[in-house]
């Protein structure tokens, strides 16, 4: 039963399903100020781009698509890390995570 | 059966996806993206990938989630600091979300498929097994450099959150 899923379901729907959701990411990369939400608005996209790559793996039956999709997450989870460990040094700094507030390379 | 899952697992993914967003407090973002991240995992396993869904869950709601909600509670922000943008920054995007999206759907779905007459052919190319054998022989050298970029991301992840012992403040 669930062998035949694009057949049924249609890689279309997936397709616009990978796309609002990588748009609804960097709507939050422009909107939030918080650089924590930030950060979750990348992963949001990372992970629009994982389901795309899939669903793409499904519709070819490859599973080198599937491959790609671990490499994606340890990339993820190398950024968090360190994404998280510079938010750190920057609240030890300023005292803010505010990214409107970086702005000592402003001229 | 299946599309009304489908239906009923995006309208879960791209909600909580925009409530993570939306949400003033960032431990709701942090809860919210949990609730979306468990869909994908659900979407995953929809396409039959068990391996892949349970390294997402692993992954991402109990590794990466936790170590976010650490970072929300060691800086405690109060919530009154948090003044929303202005209206043409909001304005703008928004603005720009609808130009993406425009852009990505109308170049995705002009697209023609190379597989005219999808067909089910019942060979096995996602059980472990497979995955193995794929990750192992094909991409080896990408699995090495994984590793490899694991390792430095912990180390300097280490040396950015050690304490200087001369703290020199910037001061803003």
């Amino acid at each position: 039963m669930l062998q035949n899923i694009l057949q049924e379901i249609g890689i279309q729907n997936y397709i616009i399903l990978s796309t609002i959701m990588f748009c609804i990411g960097v709507f939050g990369v422009l909107y939030r100020r918080n650089a924590i939400v930030v950060l979750m608005s990348i992963e949001i996209m990372l992970n629009a781009v994982n389901l795309l790559l899939v669903a793409f793996s499904t519709y070819h039956q490859d599973a080198a698509g599937q491959v790609f999709v671990f490499f994606t997450m340890t990339v993820a989870a190398a950024e968090v890390a360190i994404g998280l460990a510079l938010l750190v040094a920057i609240y030890r700094n300023i005292k803010s995570i505010d990214i409107d507030q970086l702005r000592n390379l402003k001229g | 059966m299946l599309t009304t899952i489908f239906y009923i697992l995006s309208t879960i993914t791209l909600g909580s996806a925009l409530m993570t967003i939306l949400s003033r407090n960032p431990i709701h973002s942090a809860i919210w993206l949990v609730v979306c991240f468990f869909s994908i995992a659900g979407h995953y396993a929809m396409f039959n990938a068990q391996f892949l869904a349970m390294v997402h869950l692993i992954v991402y709601s109990g590794a990466i989630m936790i170590l976010m909600l650490f970072t929300v509670m060691m800086m405690n922000f109060n919530k009154e600091r948090q003044i929303q943008k202005k209206k043409i920054i909001v304005f703008a995007g928004v603005v720009s979300l609808c130009l993406v999206g425009y852009v990505l759907l109308a170049a995705l779905l002009k697209a023609q498929p190379t597989i005219q007459e999808y067909y089910v052919s019942g060979e096995d190319y996602q059980s472990i097994k497979v995955l193995g054998k794929v990750l192992m022989e094909d991409y080896v050298i990408p699995f090495e450099m994984a590793a490899i970029l694991l390792l430095v991301s912990m180390i300097g992840a280490v040396l950015l959150s050690k304490k200087d012992k001369k703290e020199n403040k910037i001061t803003s």
